[in-house]
C-alpha cells in the first residue's frame, strides 16, 4: 500500500489531530487549564482553518474512492469558519453550569461529524460516501439530546437519530440496488452504466429520498421543527446551517456525476421537491411563536433555495449553490447567535419575548435585523446577491416559472422576517428583556457575521473566486 | 472615480456622520450639509450636462464609467446619465433638501429615522444614475425596504398594517421585475457571445419576440406596481397616509417616478415590440388608474387619502403618456413626473405641517384655516392650482403635452382613451376645489385651532423651495422639455425600427 496517499487526505488528517489533541486535553490537562480549555478549542480550529485555506492540485486516492477537487477546500473552509463561529457562540452555553463538564464532549462530537462530512464530500464512491454520512449524522444525535435533562432535547435527540437511520436506510437501499444494476460503486463507473432502467429509477428515488431526508425537503421535513426546538440553540444552528451545506453539495455533485444520464427524470423530480418545499416551508414558518421553529421552518424554505442551483446542474449553479451556501451561514449563523445569546441569559425565545428589543439592546437588534434581512435577500446585504445569483442559475436553464414560484415566496418569508423586526422595533412591551452584558466570544461572533453579511455581497471577489474553481468540476 | 458616484456616496457619507452625530443638532447639521450638497451636486450636473449638449455632444449617455462587478455573470456597476435621468436626480434632490427641513423635528429617535432615510436616498440616486440592470435592481430594492421601518415606527394610524401592505406589494412587485430582468439577461445575446446587463448594450441587439412577449408584461407590471398601476394600487393610499411627513413626500415625490422611470428605461426601451403589440392591455389599466384615482379622492376626507388617490391619478397619468409610444407624449410623461414629484411633495409637507398643529387631518374637522395659518394656506393654494392644471404652474406644461402627444395617435382606441383620461383634469378640479373650500375658507370652526401659530423659518424654507421649483417649470419649461426631448430620442429610434 502506498501511503503517501494518506497525503491527499490532509485535510482531513489534520482535522483527526485537532480531534485527538482536544480529546487529550481534555483528559490528561490539570485543573488550572481546564478553564481554557475553549480557548485552546477555538485556537486550535483555528490553526486548522487558516492550514486549510489554500488548495492544492487535484488528486484521487485510494483507487479513485477518495477524490481531491480544489472546490472542496473552498467548501470546507467555509464550513470551517461556520464551525468556528458555532464554538464561538457556543461558549458560554458550554460554561454554564449543567453543560460544563461535558464540553469536551461537544467538541469531540461536533468535529466528527465534521469528519464525516468531509468525507462525504470528498467520497469518490457509494460507500465512502455513506460511511462519511453515517459519520456525520450518528454524532449528531448525540449533539442533539445533549441537554439530556430536558424532556425536549432527549425526545428530539430520538427523533432526529430515528428518522436519520431510516433515512440513512433508504439510501443505502437504493445504493445496493444502484450496485445491482452497474455491478460497482464507484461514481464513475456507476455514471457510465446508468442507462435510466425502471429499475435505476426505483434506485434512484430511494436513494434521493433518503437524501430529502437529510436536507430536510418537503415532504420529509417533519423531523426537522421538533428537532431544531428540542435540540441546543448552538446545536441547532450547527445542524442548520453546516450539515445542510454539505449534503446539498454532495447531492449537487452526486446527481451531476453520477445521475447526468437520467437528467431529465431527476430533474422533473426535484421541481415538484422545490416547490413543494418553498411554499409549504414558508407557510408554516408564518405561524410559528418559537422562535427557534420560526428558523427550521425558514432553514427549510432555505434549503429548497439551495436546490435551485442544484436543478440547474451548471457551473453557474455550482458556484451560486457554494455562495450561497456561505452567505447562508454567516445570516443563520448571526441570527441564531443573537437566539443563543438571549435564551442563555434570560430563557427566553418566543417572538413576543422579542417585542420592544430594540430599547434596551440596540446591538442585538441590529445584528437580528442584519441577518433576517440578509435571509430575506434585501440589498446591499449579502442575501440578495446570493439570491439574485441563485435563481440567475436556474434562470439560465429556462426555469423561468420556477424562479417565479420562489420569487413569490420570498414575500412570504419577508413577511414572517418583517414580523421578527417589527417585534423589536416597533411593538410596545411593558418588560422587554433586561439590559445585560454578553460575553467576549458571542460578540467576535456577531461582529464577524455582520461583517460577513455586509461584505460578502459588495466586495465581488468571494464569488469570483469560488466561481474560478468550481468550472473545473 | 466617475463624479456621478458622488450621488451614492454622499448619502452614505451622511449615513456614517450620522451614525457618530450625538444630539439633534449634529444631527441636523448632517443631514442639511449632505442634502445641500447633494442639491449643489445636481444643479451643477445639470448646467453641466446643459453645456455638453450645447457644445454638441451627442452621446446617448453622458459622464458614463464602468467598473466591472462580478466578471462570471458580466455585471459591471455601470452609470451614466441622459437628460432624463438628470431631472430625476435634480428632482430627487430638491426633494430630499426639503424633507430633511420638513421633519425638522422629528421625535422619537430622530438618529435612527435619518439614516433609514438616508438609506432610502442611496437607492434612489443610485437607481437614476445606473444603467446596469443588476445595479438598477439592486438599487431598486434599497429603496424599498427602508420604507417599511420609516412607516411602522415613525408612521401615524394604521401604521403597522400599511407598512407591511405597502413592502409586501413592492416587493411582489420586484419579484415580478427580477424574472422580467433575468430573461432580459438570458435573452440580451441572441446571435451568441456574452449575456449582458448593460442597458445600452442591450438594446443594441434585437431580442427575439416570443421572449419580448413574455418578458414585457412582467417588468412592466413589476415597474407599474411602485408606479401605482390599477389594480397593484393599493399599497400607495395606506401607505401614504400613514407615513411621516418627509417619507412621504420622498416616496410620493420620487419612489413612484422609479416605477414610470423604469417602465420606459427597462421596459420600453429594451422590449419595443412588444411595447406595440401589449401596450393597449395597459393603457386600458392606467386610463382606470387616472380616473378611479381621481372619483377616489373625491369622497376621502383625510387629507393624506386624497392626495394619495390624487397621486394615484397623475402618476397613472405618468404611465399612461408613456404607452403612447411618441416622443411628445413621453416628454410630457417625464414632464408630469417633474411637476408631479414637486407638487404632491409640497402637498405632504403642508399636509404634516397642518397635521402637526391641528392633530387631525379629516376635512370635516377644519375650517377657515386662512385666519389662523395664512402662510400655509396660500402655500396650499397654490398646490392646489398646480395640481388641477393652471397655466403659469408646472401641472399644465406637464399635462398638456401629455394629451397633446396622445391625441397624435390616430386610431379610435387611443383617442378614446386620451379623452376618458382628459375628464381626470376636471375631477381634480372638483377635489381639489372642495378641499380648498372647506379646509381654508369660512370661519374657524374650532375655536382652539384660533391659538395655532403660522409657518416656522424651516417650513417656510421647505415650501418656498418647491414652489419656487414648480413656478419655474411653469413659466420657463422649454428648456427641461428640450432637455428631456432629445434624450428621448434613442427610446423613439428604437419604437420606430
Amino acid at each position: 500500500m502506498d501511503y503517501s496517499n494518506f497525503l491527499y487526505m490532509r485535510e482531513e488528517l489534520s482535522l483527526v489531530a485537532v480531534m485527538v489533541i482536544l480529546l487529550l486535553y481534555d483528559l490528561f490537562a490539570p485543573e488550572r487549564s481546564q478553564r481554557r480549555f475553549q480557548l485552546v478549542a477555538c485556537i486550535l480550529f483555528g490553526v486548522h482553518t487558516v492550514l486549510n485555506l489554500f488548495p492544492h492540485e487535484e488528486a484521487t486516492a485510494f483507487g479513485g474512492m477518495y477524490v481531491y477537487r480544489p472546490m472542496l477546500t473552498v467548501l470546507k473552509s467555509i464550513l470551517n469558519v461556520g464551525v468556528l463561529i458555532v464554538f464561538l457562540q457556543a461558549h458560554a452555553w458550554l460554561e454554564s453550569e449543567k453543560a460544563v463538564i461535558r464540553r469536551g464532549e461537544f467538541y469531540f462530537l461536533t468535529l466528527s461529524t465534521l469528519l464525516g462530512m468531509y468525507f462525504m464530500m470528498s467520497a469518490g464512491d457509494f460507500l465512502l460516501f455513506f460511511i462519511g454520512l453515517e459519520t456525520a449524522s450518528i454524532p449528531m444525535a448525540a449533539l442533539v439530546a445533549f441537554d439530556k435533562y430536558k424532556h425536549k432535547s432527549a425526545e428530539a435527540g430520538a427523533k432526529y437519530i430515528l428518522s436519520a437511520v431510516f433515512a440513512s436506510a433508504l439510501s443505502l437501499y437504493g445504493i445496493s440496488l444502484l450496485y445491482g444494476t452497474t455491478g460497482s460503486l464507484y461514481f464513475d463507473e456507476v455514471a457510465a452504466g446508468i442507462t435510466g432502467s425502471p429499475l435505476q429509477i426505483m434506485a434512484f428515488v430511494f436513494f434521493i429520498v433518503g437524501m430529502c431526508f437529510k436536507i430536510s425537503l418537503v415532504p420529509f421535513h417533519l423531523w426537522t421543527a421538533d428537532v431544531y426546538e428540542g435540540a441546543p440553540t448552538n446545536v441547532t444552528s450547527y445542524l442548520s446551517v453546516i450539515s445542510k451545506g454539505s449534503a446539498v453539495f454532495v447531492l449537487m455533485v452526486i446527481l451531476m456525476k453520477v445521475f447526468g444520464n437520467i437528467l431529465t427524470e431527476w430533474r422533473g423530480m426535484l421541481y415538484g421537491v422545490i416547490v413543494l418545499t418553498i411554499t409549504v416551508a414558508n407557510v408554516f414558518a408564518i405561524r410559528q411563536k418559537n422562535l427557534k421553529r420560526f428558523l427550521a421552518f425558514s432553514s427549510i424554505s432555505q434549503a429548497g433555495y439551495l436546490m435551485l442551483g442544484v436543478i440547474s446542474a451548471n457551473a453557474l449553479g455550482m458556484t451560486s449553490l457554494v455562495y450561497y451556501v456561505l452567505v447562508y451561514m454567516v445570516s443563520n449563523l448571526g441570527a441564531f447567535g443573537v437566539i443563543s445569546v438571549i435564551e442563555q441569559k434570560t430563557g427566553k425565545v418566543t417572538m413576543d419575548d422579542y417585542n420592544g428589543l430594540y430599547k434596551t439592546h440596540p446591538y442585538l437588534s441590529l445584528v437580528m435585523t442584519l441577518s433576517l434581512f440578509s435571509l430575506a435577500g434585501i440589498p446591499p446585504f449579502a442575501g440578495f446577491f446570493s439570491k439574485f445569483f441563485i435563481f440567475a442559475a436556474a434562470a439560465s436553464e429556462g426555469y423561468y416559472i420556477l424562479v417565479l414560484i420562489a420569487l413569490l415566496n420570498t414575500i412570504i418569508s419577508l413577511y414572517y422576517y418583517l414580523l421578527v423586526v417589527k417585534a423589536m422595533f416597533i411593538n410596545p412591551s411593558e418588560s422587554p428583556i433586561a439590559p445585560f452584558r454578553s460575553d467576549n466570544y458571542t460578540r467576535v461572533s456577531l461582529v464577524a457575521c455582520c461583517a460577513g453579511i455586509v461584505l460578502l455581497g459588495i466586495l465581488s471577489v468571494v464569488y469570483q473566486q469560488i466561481s474560478l474553481f468550481s468550472f473545473g468540476m | 472615480m466617475n463624479f456621478l458616484s458622488l450621488f451614492v456616496l454622499i448619502p452614505l457619507l451622511m449615513m456614517l456622520g450620522l451614525w457618530v452625530s450625538a444630539d439633534m443638532k449634529q444631527i441636523r447639521a448632517v443631514m442639511v450639509t449632505g442634502a445641500s450638497m447633494l442639491l449643489v451636486l445636481s444643479l451643477g450636473l445639470l448646467a453641466s450636462f446643459l453645456s455638453e449638449r450645447a457644445a454638441g455632444n451627442t452621446a446617448e449617455m453622458l459622464y458614463m464609467a464602468d467598473v466591472m462587478w462580478f466578471a462570471p455573470l458580466n455585471i459591471h456597476y455601470a452609470v451614466g446619465v441622459d437628460g432624463i435621468s438628470v431631472a430625476m436626480l435634480l428632482l430627487s434632490s430638491v426633494i430630499v433638501f426639503t424633507g430633511v427641513f420638513a421633519s425638522w423635528n422629528m421625535n422619537p429617535m430622530p438618529k435612527e429615522f435619518f439614516l433609514w432615510f438616508c438609506l432610502l436616498s442611496v437607492g434612489v440616486f443610485g437607481f437614476f444614475i445606473s444603467i446596469d440592470l443588476f445595479t438598477m435592481f439592486m438599487f431598486y430594492e434599497i429603496a424599498l425596504i427602508p420604507m417599511y421601518l420609516l412607516i411602522g415606527v415613525w408612521g401615524t394610524g394604521r401604521k403597522e398594517y400599511s407598512a407591511m401592505k405597502l413592502t409586501l406589494m413592492l416587493m411582489g412587485g420586484s419579484a415580478l421585475l427580477l424574472v422580467g430582468i433575468l430573461g432580459i439577461y438570458f435573452n440580451s445575446a441572441p446571435e451568441g457571445g456574452n449575456y449582458t446587463m448593460n442597458i445600452l448594450e442591450i438594446a443594441q441587439n434585437q431580442m427575439p419576440m416570443n421572449a419580448q412577449r413574455l418578458f414585457f408584461p412582467l417588468t412592466f407590471v413589476g415597474f407599474g406596481v411602485l408606479g401605482a398601476l390599477f389594480p397593484f394600487h393599493t399599497w400607495s393610499p395606506d401607505g401614504h397616509a400613514s407615513a411621516p411627513t418627509s417619507v412621504s413626500m420622498l416616496h410620493a415625490g420620487v419612489l413612484m417616478k422609479l416605477g414610470g422611470y423604469g417602465c420606459f428605461r427597462v421596459a420600453i426601451f429594451l422590449m419595443p415590440e412588444a411595447a406595440h403589440e401589449l401596450s393597449w392591455i395597459f393603457i386600458i389599466l392606467t386610463g382606470i388608474s387616472v380616473v378611479y384615482g381621481a372619483f377616489s379622492a373625491c369622497v376621502q376626507t383625510d387629507l393624506k387619502y386624497i392626495n394619495a388617490y390624487s397621486s394615484v391619478s397623475h402618476c397613472g397619468l405618468v404611465l399612461f403618456a408613456i404607452l403612447m409610444l411618441n416622443q411628445t407624449a413621453m416628454t410630457g410623461a417625464v414632464l408630469q413626473m417633474l411637476s408631479h414629484g414637486l407638487m404632491t411633495a409640497l402637498f405632504f409637507a403642508l399636509i404634516g405641517m397642518i397635521y402637526g398643529r391641528t392633530h387631525t387631518r379629516d376635512i370635516r374637522e377644519m375650517s377657515g384655516l386662512m385666519k389662523v395659518m395664512p402662510f400655509l394656506s396660500v402655500c396650499y393654494v397654490i398646490a392646489g392650482l398646480a395640481s388641477l392644471g393652471l397655466p403659469g404652474l408646472s401641472g399644465f406644461v406637464a399635462e398638456m403635452t401629455v394629451f397633446v402627444g396622445a391625441f397624435q395617435n390616430a386610431d379610435t382606441f387611443h383617442r378614446v382613451f386620451t379623452i376618458i383620461a382628459c375628464t381626470s383634469i376636471v375631477i381634480t378640479a372638483v377635489y381639489i376645489l372642495r378641499v380648498v373650500g372647506k379646509l381654508l375658507y369660512g370661519t374657524v370652526a374650532n375655536k382652539d385651532h384660533l391659538a395655532l401659530t403660522d409657518a416656522a423659518w424651516y417650513e417656510r424654507l421647505s415650501v418656498i423651495t418647491l414652489i419656487v421649483c414648480i413656478a419655474v417649470i411653469g413659466m420657463a419649461p422649454l428648456w427641461i422639455s428640450d432637455m428631456i426631448h432629445g434624450s428621448l430620442a434613442p427610446v423613439i429610434e428604437q419604437l420606430t425600427k
